[in-house]
């Protein structure tokens, strides 16, 4: 972990991501580089659940972009059905309190939904082959998709328009909406919040250890079910916080966001080096810089696939991704 | 005569195969039958759900038998239809007969299954899995945004039909040589999985599924028995896609879809993981669960309160998420489950 090299290659990394976001900045105007920040910030807090899962339980949750599609739909319910939004709010005050107020909610409740569709889904099948979890995670993810459907129909809903969207900030002559800044703000203190989380608290820990050897941190007393458990609820809270910022940030979602949503986080989380949530973020911006990249360029309609060739070249040149995981020898 | 069936497999196949072929004919005859839908309608249904069965089995030796875990099965489904477009059709100009196009079908898709197994079958099974879901996407995304070639969304119509000597070009409003093609179609895809799998291939392909370590320590070349299992897999959904592609003279992107690959892998986890019958039997009962059942409880509760307003086509998907993750719980190896390997009920062993 601490060793000097380890400390070398992160920073040549570092170095070599700055750079290329360097580049980016003159080759694209301002605007739309603000625009792969946030499309990228959303993108690693949905990253994040598929990292920390992967990493303390190897398994690929499938649902996991389904849960972050059903976020978004809670938290507009929640908005239109609870509380009674309907237009911008311009207090101040009332927009901060309005924010915290549904992030918390919505967090809490996809947490609850992560801790049951690991309870549900995942735990009975903790011994068996490979397999059978990962087929158990595609039929959540269908479930996930239907109960939307038939909650709220096959159609584009749009997400109620709380935060000021005219609302910008000058920059010189560039113009950065405040939607902007929100987004890349909140999903930097939530990845913070994790890190220190994972790095300082005595959960945090059970979890690195669970990752590295679940028999000997069992060994050592740390409650294997409950660690796994929390781990899931985290991941969905996180992915939580990114339904709400998804839907404030684009305005709209429907009931089948979640599977590119998911596979491209996921792409983020493999492109980072999956188990590691610092990679997870850098992973998600390279797919943010990605995709407005291949929008200026004028390949929007190939931003997808390239994206999709992105995790299939990673996965089969540089399986341990940019950052690479402590345990290399996963992959 | 049961011990002599035993140690004739194929005959044993085409046999069942025959009584299958007389026995569904005459069930959708009967009354009961008819109350559904008319009898060509049945007949009709009974060949599209053999697009499925071909899948099934296709896909059986991917996951089933050697283990790897292939969700953009679709992606070869996709490019055996698109090659019998570009090979049999007015609008590519080309008009190779559908008998040779199904050979050709074959072994074009076989060539992606290498091609895009090569590079990536090293990788451990929920890698191997990702990837091949990442396939999936692409292929079609690719046909969808070449317009050029294949006129994107609008799909390319028109198609080539199969034709016979006495029966001529067969038609879309009649459905008995469409089943006989389906059956024979089966039947020798049947044959040929069951050959392989009770070969040397086959029980490499268990070994392998079973333990990679040890298959490979037994001097077992693994990367090129999964490439094996990967084209012989992908030249399966390469028939079925040449199939499909004549049988609606039609083909588009939106045809394969991911809905398409999680279709065929819940027919197998519900039929039985690595059991070809079972493969078969659960791609027919879900096709007909999917196309018939729903659409008749859809008309069956027309007024009813609460239940006459439920569009039970839109279940569908709940109903095979449900089916994936119930099975996988309370029964792993299906309903059917493989008999040799009773031990290690799905798919693979842990790495």
């Amino acid at each position: 972990m601490g060793s000097s090299v380890a400390w070398a290659k992160r920073n040549s990394v570092f170095l070599w991501v700055a750079a290329v976001a360097i580049a980016f900045f003159i080759a694209v105007p301002p605007v739309q580089f603000v625009n792969a920040l946030t499309l990228g910030a959303i993108y690693a807090l949905i990253a994040l659940g598929y990292t920390m899962v992967y990493g303390i339980v190897e398994l690929i949750n499938f649902a996991h972009g389904d849960v972050f599609m059903l976020g978004t739909f809670v938290s507009l319910s929640i908005l239109i059905d609870v509380i009674g939004v309907t237009g911008p709010i311009t207090n101040p005050i009332q927009l901060i309190l309005m924010l915290v107020l549904i992030l918390a909610v919505t967090m809490a409740l996809m947490g609850a939904v992560g801790f049951l569709i690991e309870k549900l889904a995942y735990r009975p099948l903790r011994n068996a082959p490979k397999l059978a979890p990962l087929i158990t995670a595609i039929g959540v993810s269908f479930i996930l998709q239907n109960v939307v459907q038939l909650w709220k129909g096959p159609y584009k809903t749009t997400f109620p328009q709380f935060f000021p969207m005219d609302a910008a900030l000058m920059l010189g002559n560039v113009r950065i909406g405040l939607i902007n800044i929100l987004v890349i703000v909140v999903a930097l203190i939530l990845m913070v919040a994790l890190q220190l989380f994972i790095t300082r608290s005595k959960t945090g820990r059970a979890m690195r250890a669970t990752a590295l050897d679940p028999t000997a941190a069992a060994l050592m007393g740390v409650n294997i079910d409950a660690t796994i458990s929390r781990t899931f609820v985290i991941g969905a809270a996180i992915a939580g916080a990114g339904s709400v910022m998804f839907g404030l940030y684009l305005g709209i979602t429907d009931f089948s966001i979640g599977f590119l949503a998911g596979l491209k986080a996921f792409t983020a989380a493999v492109v980072g080096g999956i188990g590691n949530t610092l990679g997870a973020a850098l992973g998600a911006f390279t797919i943010g810089f990605t995709e407005v990249g291949a929008t200026v360029a004028g390949f929007s309609r190939w931003k997808d696939a390239i994206v999709f060739i992105l995790l299939v070249a990673f996965l089969t040149f540089r399986p341990n991704g940019i950052l690479g995981s402590d345990s290399s020898d996963r992959a | 005569m049961r011990e002599y069936l035993l140690r004739h497999r194929s005959l044993d196949i085409v046999i069942k195969l025959i009584g299958v072929a007389i026995v569904l004919p005459l069930l959708a005859a009967t009354p009961i039958f008819g109350a559904f839908q008319p009898f060509n309608g049945w007949l009709t249904g009974f060949a599209n759900a053999a697009i499925f069965v071909m899948l099934a089995i296709g896909l059986n030796i991917v996951v089933g038998k050697a283990g790897l875990l292939d969700l953009g099965f679709a992606a070869f489904f996709a490019i055996g239809a698109y090659t019998y477009a570009f090979g049999a059709s007015a609008y590519s100009g080309n008009d190779i007969p559908f008998w040779l196009m199904l050979p050709i079908g074959a072994i074009v898709t076989a060539i992606f299954g290498v091609a895009i197994g090569a590079p990536t079958l090293r990788l451990r099974g929920d890698y191997l899995a990702i990837v091949t879901l990442g396939f999936g996407e692409i292929i079609p995304n690719v046909l969808l945004n070449s317009d050029k070639y294949t006129l994107g969304t609008n799909g390319i119509s028109g198609l080539n039909r199969p034709e016979l000597p006495i029966i001529g070009v067969f038609k879309s409003n009649e459905p008995w040589p469409w089943f006989i093609l389906a059956v024979v179609l089966i039947g020798v895809i049947m044959i040929a999985a069951d050959r392989i799998s009770f070969s040397r291939i086959g029980r490499a392909w268990e070994a392998i599924r079973e333990d990679e370590l040890a298959a490979a320590s037994n001097g077992i070349n693994t990367v090129t028995f999964k490439l094996l299992a990967f084209a012989i897999g992908a030249s399966t959904a390469g028939i079925a896609g040449a199939f499909l592609a004549s049988k609606l003279s039609f083909v588009s992107p939106d045809q394969f879809k991911f809905s398409v690959s999680v279709t065929v892998l819940s027919m197998l986890v519900l039929g039985g993981i690595g059991n070809l019958w079972g493969a078969a039997i659960g791609a027919f009962l879900l096709y007909f669960v999917q196309s018939i059942l729903l659409k008749q409880l859809n008309e069956g509760f027309k007024g009813v309160p609460v239940l006459g307003e439920i569009d039970f086509l839109q279940l569908q998907y709940l109903l095979f998420g449900l089916a994936l993750v119930i099975m996988m719980l309370r029964r792993p190896g299906g309903l059917f489950p493989e008999r040799r390997a009773a031990r290690h009920r799905v798919g693979t062993a842990k790495e």
